[in-house]
């Protein structure tokens, strides 16, 4: 008989090792499901990483791919931490679009950095507060935020839908020729576009996002927030504890909200980068067709919520993505990367129980007596 | 009269709230046993695609072949449901994140459309359809004709799980059982019930009503297998677990919720047809907006407890940690 225990102590070790025993685990359960549909998998493995990682080509739109996860996982990251669970990130990275490319097209004309920063701040400024919905409704109605942000994210997707197919909105181009053909979003002013970093390389150069570095730094500043300031501290101490929180006067449903609107905001810039570095308009169909904020909750749970490790699983990935966009085929059909993030999150969620809670042979009830005491 | 846009507008609310209706009662069942099942979306869209491959490739008679289709739909449903399951029930992981996996595995951009390559289902259209059960001349008969005596099969059945799990749940000694174990697991524990049994046969159930709810789409609604359809990967899932808090987790209000939801997909059709131009978007996201309200009127202080979700909803139950 095997009796699971909770364990007393976390060992550090642990909280490394049994993750990626996880991945390793996945990989070999995908093997075998490529092996079952015919596919040689070492061959399989090789193509994937090649296309996700091999040449600088391959690592420009790896860092394409992985911008808007590593904000949406940032984004989870935060809410998750605090015991909030913040589906929202989808619908909150659409109305970032919409804030950012009002805010470029509001700037028209000014120079490229206040154009920028103006998106950054209308992008995080509406996800900010399309997220304090479910926070207010979680704060004061103690409504369950999860269902909440989750129907936001459809009722976000139609408003944006609604924004350029159906009415003649200030997003929408109605001069363009092409415009006339489809309806579509009013192109970014060029002074709008984020620039790309190029990183020379022996092989030509890998081009680096303005976003993923903004990424990085929202990761840094996340991690420092979090780890090094009162709020940070009385954060943990809400999402240990609501109780001692409360006793000790901490001001729980501001905090909700904070993290909340925080979250969103995170959300909302990554949705500024997507239009500024990417898109470059806003473009409904494209945008549900990524399922980046529902992807960034897969990457935040895969790398424990710590912002680092999002911004290092985001990478990976943004890879998989890549490649398997890359790949598509008849070597490599189209559902297999969903198959495989799904799995990867199966083997990462259920070796979590290896950390928390050890396994023990419990045995037989007539053999459970202590040893005699030696005289 | 039969024209008349409120007639119309009826008789496509049924038919486009069984599948919310299949997969409602399924998540409420299994909401019901404590466990929340966000992959309501994949496990219905490998239904369809399991459901629609069986239709093309059973050679027996129409009728064999469609409720061999529903028996696979609903076996492949529960194959997702298992997974989740494991995850949550025996692993104890956050039930929120291994659903949403769920929903990234078999969804869209998953098993489904793998399945949906691998098995080349777009080729061709469905071998087999659930059509109409009673006479024309029935179904010309004012008002109740094209409502009730139009439908298929599947809306019927759905009329009778509704009966059945409404009955169990409130006749029955496993009905009483599992509302215990969805309410206070550690109490139904002291009386003996298999809680870890109970919560595995009702996320089982859960994910089979899910398949054939899938199977409605591509055996009645859109009897062809469309990559990443647009009904079902426009988000019929979530809005079926919507459609249960929508209802007070009752099977009695999920059927009327159903049809509501059901009215609100079909408005937009049946208002282009006729040359009314409303935004669809509006219609669209009523059941969302409706169901965020009713939540925040299910989340206060009494009704929470007449009308709120059960209370062991979406923890897992460890017998030495209770």
């Amino acid at each position: 008989m095997i009796r699971i225990e909770r364990r007393l102590r976390q060992p550090r070790l642990l909280s490394v090792v049994v993750p990626l025993v996880s991945v390793g685990f996945a990989f070999g359960l995908i093997a075998l499901v490529l092996l079952a549909t015919g596919h040689d998998p070492g061959h399989t493995y090789g193509k994937l990483f090649r296309s996700a990682f091999g040449d600088t080509g391959a690592l420009t739109s790896t860092f394409a791919s992985a911008t808007p996860l590593v904000f949406t996982g940032l984004a989870a990251a935060a809410a998750f931490r605090m015991n909030l669970f913040n589906i929202g990130a989808e619908g909150q990275l659409y109305f970032g679009v919409v804030g950012a490319v009002a805010a470029a097209l509001l700037l028209h004309g000014a120079p490229g950095a206040v154009q920028i920063a103006g998106m950054c701040v209308g992008g995080a400024a509406l996800g900010a507060l399309w997220a304090s919905i479910p926070g207010i409704l979680r704060a004061f109605g103690r409504t369950n935020e999860i269902i909440t942000s989750l129907m936001l994210n459809y009722v976000a997707g139609l408003v944006i839908n609604f924004l350029i197919f159906d009415t003649h909105s200030y997003w929408r181009d109605t001069t363009s020729p092409s415009a006339a053909v489809f309806p579509q979003g009013k192109a970014l002013p060029d002074a709008a576009l984020w620039p790309v970093a190029t990183i020379t390389h022996a092989a030509g150069g890998v081009l680096l996002p303005l976003g993923f570095m903004v990424a990085a730094g929202a990761a840094i500043v996340l991690w420092t927030l979090y780890r090094h300031t009162r709020f940070g501290f009385e954060l943990n101490v809400i999402a240990d504890s609501p109780r001692a929180a409360r006793y000790a006067g901490m001001r729980t449903r501001r905090k909700i909200l904070a993290v909340m609107a925080l979250s969103g905001a995170i959300a909302g810039l990554g949705g500024a980068a997507q239009a500024g570095n990417f898109d470059h308009l806003l473009d409904p169909r494209g945008l549900q067709q990524q399922f980046y904020g529902y992807t960034g909750i897969v990457v935040a749970a895969l790398a424990r919520y710590n912002p680092f490790a999002v911004v290092l699983v985001a990478f990976l990935l943004g890879g998989l993505k890549n490649a398997g966009f890359a790949l598509q085929g008849a070597d490599f059909p189209s559902g297999l990367v969903g198959v495989m993030q799904g799995i990867f999150l199966f083997s990462v969620l259920g070796g979590e129980i290896l950390i928390r809670y050890r396994f023990r042979l419990k045995r037989e009830p007539g053999a459970a007596h202590l040893p005699e005491p030696v005289p | 009269m039969n024209n008349s846009i409120a007639v119309v507008i009826a008789a496509s609310a049924v038919l486009y709230g069984t599948p919310l209706l299949y997969a409602g009662l399924g998540e409420l069942l299994a909401e019901r046993a404590g466990v929340l099942n966000l992959g309501v979306q994949g496990m219905m869209l490998v239904g369809a695609a399991m459901g629609f491959w069986t239709v093309q490739r059973f050679h027996v008679g129409s009728g064999g072949a469609l409720l061999t289709a529903v028996g696979v739909a609903a076996l492949a449903g529960a194959a997702m449901a298992l997974i989740h399951g494991f995850l949550v029930i025996t692993l104890r992981a956050s039930q929120i994140v291994s659903g949403l996996a769920l929903t990234i595995f078999a969804g869209a951009a998953g098993l489904s459309s793998y399945l949906g390559n691998d098995l080349n289902l777009a080729s061709n259209p469905a071998r087999h359809q659930f059509g109409a059960v009673f006479p024309s001349a029935a179904q010309h008969w004012p008002i109740v004709g094209p409502i009730l005596f139009g439908q298929n099969l599947l809306v019927y059945a759905s009329w009778f799980c509704v009966l059945a799990v409404g009955l169990y749940l409130s006749r029955t000694r496993p009905g009483l059982n599992v509302r215990a174990v969805g309410e206070s697991p550690a109490a139904a524990d002291a009386m003996g019930i298999d809680v870890i049994a109970y919560r595995y046969a009702h996320v089982l159930a859960g994910g089979a009503f899910a398949g054939v709810g899938g199977a409605c789409f591509s055996l009645a609604i859109t009897p062809q297998w469309v990559p990443g359809d647009e009904m079902i990967a426009g988000g019929a899932g979530w809005i079926a677990i919507a459609l249960v808090i929508f209802a007070f987790w009752r099977p009695d209000l999920v059927l009327v919720g159903a049809y509501l939801f059901g009215a609100f997909a079909a408005l937009p059709f049946t208002l282009q047809a006729r040359g009314v131009t409303i935004a669809p978007e509006l219609f669209q996201s009523l059941p969302y907006v409706m169901t965020v309200l009713v939540l925040v009127l299910v989340s206060s202080g009494v009704a929470k407890r007449r009308l709120g979700a059960p209370a062991a909803l979406g923890l897992p139950y460890v017998r030495e940690e209770r």
